[in-house]
């Protein structure tokens, strides 16, 4: 038996509730009594056995924090949701366009998107995350400055488009010319960083349903983002908050934006393949 | 720091006469408690909402003296008697004076 | 906030460190309930306080009141540098005498509701939360 092989069957055992720790619950996510969320599903190929189970973070927090993400009035995530709508209908730059002007209703034409993103990028040839699509549009259809990656307007509108697909499954493409964007960001996944030495996986695979200080641990899914934490009580981005996990092992770490960042963002998020859109969700 | 300040209301549209019903409000707000210091080490001076009420065709229903220990955004759900169709009106009031409403008909 | 090498050790154990804070009324704390009460006796009972044993995060923690015939609740959290978080008078038509918020806890501590009865008397209700120490700081 191999350490991998070693390290996934003691990660299972310790998920185990007769061992005294708080595995994820059962409940079920239903947001406004209407859209159901698929929070647990079978893995992807390509996880080849690393999870026996994905998992939303979703399951991971108390019943208090559970509720506040099934009401959208309850969730203060759709104040940046309603913010970037006011957005999405006002003409900026110097074409005087609005995101309406092409797009049209967003409800229909951004349904799906965030499913499949980050993805390759025919033109640009590279892989792009929603954020980056968006300042595509405003420098160069609408001759509009670019928006500072996770900052406000820009969660805000990553929000918007997101909750168009909420519901629909994450199925992010990693073939073919992503390929090789995928495997970097595995590759930084299982990278040991840190004065402590720990990977991505060392938490979030391993000891996944453990707690650390106070914090139940989740598999670190992004499904759900950008994500409204009551710790800071607004949006945030996946790359705001791997930047805060990396940091917590006392390592540098990278900018959100960065090519590290986007290759880490697509391969985070095909670990969640299967697993219901919830943006805006709600976490501590 | 009024800016971008915006109310939400949940209420039903319609009730029958003398029925109880529930309404959930949420305003975007900071509401900077001044407890917090900024990276110099300066106390950030204390900017909330300091008082919301809910009137129903001029008589309250809840007067609510706010402090800063109120989260960001704040929200409260709370219990309203309809006699008769009219108009809910809200109204939260901010440390700097500004003053922020929204009205809600319901008829019976 | 960063993890110290005992922190990570301890992953797996499945423990919950808590820090829980000595309770004590401060000062402020009875200033507050005596401008409230006008130094008038308190009793237990008549009305509930709904608040989580555990919140995930001091910066907002689901809370509610409820007190049947009451003309207005005081809502204190004692360990907060200023106890005050809310009063709530409820008029004429309010439906009931229930509301609910959101509050921000500095640290494990108790939280105290205080009911006016239509009557002129005092109850109150009181429960501990304790506030965990987030893992993850991004
Ligand atoms: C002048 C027309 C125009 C305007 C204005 C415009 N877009 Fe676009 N947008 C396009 C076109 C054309 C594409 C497809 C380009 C491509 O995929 O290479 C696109 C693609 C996108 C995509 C990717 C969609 C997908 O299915 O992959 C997103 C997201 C997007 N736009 C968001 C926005 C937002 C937000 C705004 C306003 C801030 C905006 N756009 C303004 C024309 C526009
Ligand atoms: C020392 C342990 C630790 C390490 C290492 C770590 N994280 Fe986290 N992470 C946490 C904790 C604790 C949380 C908050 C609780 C939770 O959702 O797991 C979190 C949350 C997350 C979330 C939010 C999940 C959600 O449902 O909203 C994502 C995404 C995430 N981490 C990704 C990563 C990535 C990518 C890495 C590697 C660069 C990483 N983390 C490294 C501890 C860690």
């Amino acid at each position: 038996m191999n350490f991998k092989m070693l390290s996934v069957v003691s990660a299972v055992a310790l998920a185990m509730p007769t061992l005294g720790a708080a595995g994820p619950d059962d409940d079920t996510l239903i947001i406004n009594e209407e859209i159901e969320v698929v929070t647990k599903a079978e893995p992807a190929e390509h996880l080849d056995g690393a999870l026996y189970e994905v998992i939303s973070g979703w399951h991971f927090r108390n019943d208090d924090t559970q509720a506040i993400e099934m009401d959208d009035f309850d969730n203060p995530g759709m104040l940046g949701v309603e913010n970037a709508m006011a957005t999405w209908n006002t003409a900026e730059g110097s074409a005087g366009k609005s995101c309406a002007d092409c797009h049209g209703d967003a409800a229909e034409s951004m349904k799906g998107v965030k499913a499949t993103y980050p993805k390759y990028d025919e033109k640009a040839g590279t892989v792009m995350t929603v954020q980056m699509k968006v300042n595509e549009c405003r420098t160069e259809r609408m001759g509009a400055e670019a928006w500072k990656y996770d900052a406000g307007p820009a969660i805000d509108m990553e929000a918007m488009i997101g909750s168009q697909s909420r519901g629909m499954q994450m199925n992010v493409a990693i073939d073919g010319p992503a390929k090789p964007f995928w495997e970097k960001g595995k590759e930084i996944y299982y990278t040991r960083y840190g004065q402590l030495e720990l990977s991505c996986a060392s938490c979030h695979e391993q000891n996944y349903g453990n707690m650390i200080r106070a914090d139940h641990l989740s598999q670190g899914q992004t499904n759900g983002f950008p994500t409204y934490r009551l710790k800071n009580a607004k949006l945030n981005g996946a790359h705001s908050r791997f930047k805060g996990c990396i940091r917590d092992t006392r390592a540098e770490t990278f900018s959100p934006g960065s090519d590290e960042f986007i290759a880490l963002e697509l391969y985070v998020a095909s670990r969640g393949n299967g697993l219901g859109v919830e943006t805006p969700s709600v976490r501590n | 720091m009024a800016s971008g300040v915006k109310p939400r209301v949940k209420a039903p549209k319609t009730a029958s006469a003398g029925e109880v019903v529930t309404i959930k409000t949420l305003i975007s707000h900071k509401m900077e408690s001044g407890q917090r210091r900024d990276s110099d080490g300066n106390l950030i001076p204390r900017s909330i909402i300091n008082r919301f009420t809910c009137d129903f065709n001029g008589t309250n229903a809840l007067d609510v003296e706010m402090h800063g220990a109120i989260s960001t955004n704040p929200y409260f759900e709370f219990d309203v008697t309809i006699p008769e169709s009219g108009d809910l009106q809200f109204t939260w009031y901010d440390d700097d004076g500004s003053v922020y409403e929204d009205v809600k008909s319901v008829k019976v | 906030m960063g993890f110290s090498r005992r922190d990570t050790l301890a992953l797996g154990a499945g423990a919950i460190a808590l820090t829980a804070l000595p309770l004590r009324v401060g000062a402020a704390g009875e200033d507050a309930i005596a401008a409230f009460t006008g130094g008038a006796d308190v009793s237990e009972g008549g009305i509930t306080l709904d608040a989580p044993e555990i919140a995930e995060n001091g910066n907002t923690v689901p809370v509610g009141v409820s007190a049947d015939g009451a003309s207005a609740v005081m809502l204190l959290a004692l360990g907060n540098p200023n106890p005050d978080v809310a009063v709530f008078n409820f008029g004429e038509l309010a439906g009931s005498q229930t509301a609910s918020t959101r509050i921000r806890l500095a640290g494990t501590q108790d939280v105290v509701a205080i009911a006016k009865m239509a009557d002129g008397s005092f109850a109150s209700a009181t429960k501990n939360v304790k506030v965990t120490i987030g893992g993850c700081g991004g």
